[in-house]
């Protein structure tokens, strides 16, 4: 009788749990946490980022015991990051202090600094690479080696880490968009005290970097593709590792006094829009609007999809939904859409039987009523 | 016991939080008090809201019990209790009258709750309007100026179209005159056993962060026509195959032996129950 099962429910789950875990483990090998973390990086900063939890030990911890799956993982990390008490927040972090590890912009080929391709797939043939099949550890090892002399013949004494001026600081000298104000209020953490609307700029950025990648990457290509108002281009989209410093906890000191706790890597983008402006006397003007968007780990397609819908929810449009501010900011969230989606598999027998007595309720006073018309005529 | 985690799962700032929404919601009967939900180890969607008022709330001397869909072995109800139970080491019943707690999905159990009771009933949907209004700015602001003719339009096109309201479980409640409530998707026949409850009842919507009560005592109607009156669903003249009992919500089964309709009652430790004190009474079986 289904599986609400008058009795029996506890032994049937611990006998699903343990053929869960023999799927996991079914070709005899066990997967270790450091070559998840040393391969994966692509889902481990999708994972992270998805989290909202940056550590890519524990990313892998959860990626191994997901099976790779990343709805899972990004689970049981949020699951975990609730446990957490919150014992320090961060100074405020510029993000001209990245130390870059490459940066492009696709508005202006001369950009002080330079375009630095840095790691990226986006010029390599996507050919499956058949070698791989027998690459060994010794392998990696010796053309490590050989990349490391090669970096070292070239670099020179001065190019420790790099950090370079924001391509739309540039812009904003040359009077192309307008200058914009520093605003260092204290974000409202959306972990903490739940959204409401209208929504603020800090609830909504944090909402949109923890989204589903394919959540936010769906949505903004929906945008540029008709479903919204919007041709944006990249202004400056760079990857590289933010410091993050606290402030002694008890003595109150210079910002200067921080303690230093590490590096995050990130991806941050910063899309320009063109948009008309109405001056005096009905005269318009071109000028750009900023979308912005920044994520954990290096996901340039998610930090891009998230600049678009950020500039989406600063201009709503009742027209269509990616810039509807509810529509988007309570759909793109991984753990709320899958587990709402999979709670459909849970017995609904209560509910099925109550709608089950309304409809058996309007069928007889159908036939009822079709009685009474018989006997009439 | 596991003690890798915190008692009852959560760091004690976010309990507080939890609590201070809860206490809010007392206060406000039937007002949806926004909280920052967490996330937990079991999905969204599956009681999370529930769940985080249970471990918000629960202490070494409670007992629990929890139900699923009137079942207390139902999977997703030992799952709940499996994490409560790991995580607290507290006692865990099926006694409907022995628990202090009862966390239930979609169903209020056949014994009566007393007032040493707290009910923490699981929401999909916290918001009665959302069939009609997606946006929730919108449904807040309806609340707000008891701008309530969207739910009795609703009622009032179900029975131009079908001849009678045709809301199966979740039918709307008024709460204490003022706000209009989902009572979570419980049968229609469960909807009167809020009215002037003894015990406490809450309920939590984990996905859509929203935490909402009924303090003991407190007036709740079933939205309804002078004309087109409540009505839950009816059971008349079936009685349980097992216990024999009537008057009760049943889970319809097919017999596989003859492929008659059979019934039997959904609240299977009320069943047991009544089974065992007809058997200690040396009756009829």
């Amino acid at each position: 009788m289904g599986y609400v099962a008058v009795k029996g429910g506890t032994r049937a789950i611990e006998e699903s749990i343990k053929r869960l875990k023999y799927e996991r483990v079914c070709q005899g090998q066990a997967v270790e946490v450091g070559q998840i973390e040393a391969g994966l990086r692509g889902l481990v900063d999708q994972v992270m980022s998805e989290s909202s939890l940056y550590n890519e030990k524990l990313a892998s911890l959860a990626i191994k015991q997901a099976e790779g799956n990343p709805e899972e993982a990004v689970f049981l990390l949020r699951a975990f990051r609730s446990t957490l008490p919150r014992k320090h927040y961060s100074q405020v972090i510029e993000s001209n202090e990245m130390k870059v590890e490459r940066r492009i912009s696709a508005s202006f080929k001369d950009i002080p600094g330079g375009q630095i391709l840095g790691a990226t797939t986006d010029y390599t043939h996507r050919l499956l690479d058949f070698g791989l099949l027998s690459e060994s550890n010794q392998q990696v090892q010796e053309w490590l080696h050989r990349f490391q002399e090669e970096c070292h013949i070239e670099q020179d004494s001065t190019s420790s880490p790099l950090t370079l001026p924001k391509v739309l600081d540039y812009l904003r000298s040359e009077g192309l968009i307008p200058p914009c104000e520093c605003k260092n209020d204290e974000p409202d953490d959306v972990t903490r005290e739940s959204l409401e609307f209208p929504s603020s700029r800090s609830q909504r950025l944090q909402i949109l970097t923890r989204g589903q990648t394919g959540a936010v990457t769906s949505l903004a290509y929906a945008v540029i593709r008709g479903y919204g108002a919007l041709h944006p281009t990249v202004g400056e989209l760079r990857v590289g590792k933010l410091p993050v410093y606290i402030s002694h906890p008890y003595e109150e000191g210079d910002e200067e006094d921080g303690y230093y706790i590490g590096d995050v890597k990130v991806t941050e983008v910063e899309m320009l829009m063109p948009v008309t402006v109405e001056k005096e006397y009905g005269k318009k003007e071109m000028e750009f609007e900023i979308g912005y968007g920044i994520c954990y780990g290096q996901n340039e397609t998610k930090a891009i999809g998230m600049s678009i819908l950020d500039n989406c929810l600063e201009n709503p449009h009742l027209g269509y939904p990616s810039h509807d501010e509810e529509f988007v900011l309570y759909h793109i969230d991984s753990v709320e859409s899958t587990g709402f989606i999979s709670h459909l598999k849970m017995p609904h027998y209560v509910t099925f039987q109550s709608k089950l007595d309304s409809v058996r309720k309007t069928k007889k006073q159908d036939e009822e009523a079709k009685e009474k018309q018989e006997v009439k005529s | 016991m596991n003690t890798a985690y915190n008692f009852a799962f959560f760091d004690e700032g976010s309990k507080r939080e939890i609590r201070r929404a809860t206490l809010k919601a007392i206060a406000i009967p039937g007002y949806q008090v926004p909280f920052a939900s967490r996330e937990m180890p079991i999905g969204r969607g599956w009681g999370t809201g529930g769940l985080q008022l249970t471990l918000s709330l629960i202490g070494k001397t409670d007992v629990l019990k929890v139900i699923d869909q009137g079942s207390d072995e139902s999977v997703n109800a030992v799952n709940i209790k499996k994490l409560v139970r790991d995580t607290t080491g507290v006692e865990i019943t099926e006694l409907t009258r022995e628990a202090t707690l009862i966390q239930s999905r979609h169903r209020i159990p056949e014994v009566p709750l007393n007032k040493d009771q707290i009910l923490i009933l699981q929401v999909p949907i916290p918001e009665p309007l959302r069939f009609y209004e997606p946006q929730e700015s919108v449904t807040k602001k309806h609340h707000a100026e008891k701008e309530y003719s969207g739910a009795w339009l609703m009622l009032f096109e179900q029975i131009i179209k079908y001849g009678s309201m045709t809301t199966g479980a979740d039918h709307p409640v008024m709460v204490h005159d003022r706000y209009v409530m989902a009572p979570s998707p419980i049968p229609r026949f469960d909807n009167p056993k809020m009215n002037h409850s003894e015990a406490l009842i809450l309920l939590g919507a984990g996905r859509e962060k929203k935490v909402y009560a009924i303090p003991p005592y407190t007036k709740v109607v079933s939205l309804d026509f002078h004309d087109y009156p409540f009505e839950p669903e009816t059971f008349q003249d079936k009685q349980c195959r097992l216990c024999g009992s009537t008057g009760v919500f049943f889970d319809e089964l097919v017999d596989e032996t003859t492929g008659g309709t059979v019934y039997q009652c959904n609240d299977t430790s009320y069943c047991i129950e009544t089974l065992n004190s007809v058997e200690a009474l040396g009756g009829v079986k």
